[in-house]
């Protein structure tokens, strides 16, 4: 007969009366496989922690964002956010699916073209793009979005030079009612800034206007915040049209939708408050189409949306490393993912799930990753199933963001696999290696 | 080692301790060390029996158990030989 799994034992107080910050129960799912593989053997033929992405699940959302906003708003095009997960795999999933790229540095520009996009088709963003970098971008026909003055003056002044024209968007930011304003990119709708930029693009022969952008923040759980949005950005094109009797090409919403994580403190799950595509696909397209912007000339629609389209289709899957009890009692584990590979523990309460079944029996648990730091805190309080070293578990909705800020901190970082739609796993990204970091190190001579 | 004579314990793994009225609830595991416990079994004893029904190397089993006896002291259930 074989033998039962062992769950170390536990014995946890009841605390009667009101309950704890973690209600009066929890259920923790277990999560043996991920798109029908299993976790274990996933993680004895590549390692621990692993970074484990689904394209099934990345396709899907792709087919659920197009279909909120096609079934309403007939020309709409989306923009994979580079910098939300800029692997290449990844992001020639999603341009597979039809996706342009939108990127915001010259190094994503570059690997956006790596990658097979036409110039035409990349949203150049970001407040720092370099003389050569808009060069580039000018040749190649990229969307040049202009985020302040200076930058509008520095590449009208590339293009007299050359002789060329740039294809060009002005960043509009507003108040939409949240708070705190993001404003710190683009030009002020409010105070008239996004006006006179359009006005000075309008006159010079060397730009053209071909569309307005905002993004209003990010992780926005309410959808009138871009209902508001969009109408402002359909004011200024209706304004365009009437003075200079030009048609902008698109409008861009940039991106901002929520996934279904929790945000640390939120007293709701993000499953419960995360508001679906269709809502923010109904707020977008009913301003737009609600607007003064006559039916034959409504612009293009472009989504930017990253962490919405690949939060939930990544996993970061890890082992404990030892159990301990803090000077209060509580009990403590020691886990093998920190947050140079979680970033985003700073934000969320992430959902731990064990690899392997377990009693059903929880206790309050702190959760520290294995860097030799004190703020390596992954999650100060949940209630935990009693795992003992070596268990493994899988932290669901971690796509998004954490391979792209990522740090090589005190260890390499793990390997990278992608299940594809076949179900075959491919190493989308190798393990570092001590000569991958070193690799750029350059010792002087006298110290060799 | 033992388990205080007025602590209470039920099938399904309730304990009760009616000199401080607290109560605990134990996993599957832990409810079977103490009522082997209970019933006088050494700590060597249990330990054998234990791996014999569970899939567990010695030194984890060690390790956990003496982690579980720690808990039982702290939260006040064990009293001395006497």
């Amino acid at each position: 007969m074989s033998k039962q799994l062992f769950e170390r034992p536990t014995i946890t107080r009841l605390t009667p009366g009101v309950p704890s910050k973690h209600g009066t129960g929890s259920v923790i799912a277990a999560m043996p496989l991920i798109d029908g593989i299993n976790v274990n053997d996933l993680m004895d033929q590549f390692g621990s922690p692993l970074y484990i992405f689904s394209e099934r699940e990345i396709r899907k959302s792709m087919e659920d964002v197009k279909r909120a906003f096609s079934v309403r708003y007939h020309k709409t095009q989306m923009a994979w956010s580079y910098k939300t997960n800029y692997l290449d795999a990844i992001c020639r999933i999603f341009h597979n699916e039809g996706s342009w790229a939108e990127v915001v540095s010259g190094f994503e520009y570059d690997k956006a073209i790596r990658n097979g996009v036409k110039g035409e088709n990349i949203i150049f963003n970001g407040p720092a793009k370099s003389s050569d970098e808009l060069l580039k971008a000018v040749v190649n026909g990229s969307f040049i979005h202009i985020d302040h003055m200076d930058e509008l003056f520095l590449l009208t002044d590339i293009c007299n030079r050359n002789n060329l024209e740039a294809r060009v968007a002005v960043r509009v930011n507003m108040d939409t009612g949240i708070n705190p304003k993001w404003d710190r990119f683009g030009f002020n709708y409010e105070n008239g800034e996004a006006w006179d930029a359009i006005n000075r693009i309008m006159i010079n022969p060397h730009l053209n206007l071909m569309g307005l952008h905002t993004h209003i923040g990010t992780y926005m759980i309410s959808t009138d915040p871009y209902n508001l949005a969009a109408s402002k950005l359909a004011e200024l094109a209706v304004s365009i049209a009437r003075k200079f009797d030009f048609h902008i090409s698109y409008i861009d919403m940039g991106g901002g939708f929520a996934s279904r994580n929790t945000l640390r403190g939120a007293y709701l799950s993000g499953e419960d408050t995360t508001p679906s595509f269709d809502e923010y696909a109904e707020a977008i397209t009913s301003a737009l189409i609600n607007s003064q912007i006559k039916p034959d000339k409504l612009p293009v629609l472009i989504l930017e949306t990253g962490r919405a389209l690949i939060d939930n289709s990544g996993f970061l899957a890890g082992s404990v490393i030892a159990n301990k009890r803090l000077s209060d009692g509580r009990r403590a584990t020691i886990v093998d993912v920190g947050v140079n590979l979680l970033f985003t523990a700073y934000w969320y309460d992430h959902k731990f799930h064990p690899v392997g079944s377990h009693s059903g029996i929880v206790e309050e648990t702190s959760i520290f990753g294995p860097l030799c730091m004190n703020i390596d805190l992954l999650r100060p309080s949940l209630m935990f199933p009693a795992l003992k070293r070596g268990d493994r578990f899988v932290i669901a909705k971690s796509g998004a963001y954490n391979l792209s800020q990522s740090q090589q901190f005190i260890t390499t970082r793990p390997n990278v696999v992608l299940i594809s739609m076949n179900r075959e796993v491919n190493v989308i990204r190798r393990a570092e290696t001590l000569e991958d970091i070193s690799s750029n190190e350059i010792i002087p001579g006298y110290l060799l | 080692m033992h388990i205080k004579e007025n602590i209470a314990f039920s099938e399904n793994g309730f304990v009760f301790n009616p000199s401080t009225g607290d109560s605990f609830t134990m996993n599957k595991t832990g409810k079977e060390v103490i009522f082997m416990i209970k019933e006088g079994k050494s700590i060597s004893q249990i330990s054998d029996i234990l791996r014999e029904s569970y899939d567990v190397d010695l030194t984890t089993l060690e390790r956990y158990l003496t982690d579980f006896l720690n808990d039982l002291n702290v939260y006040n259930l064990l009293e001395e030989e006497k």
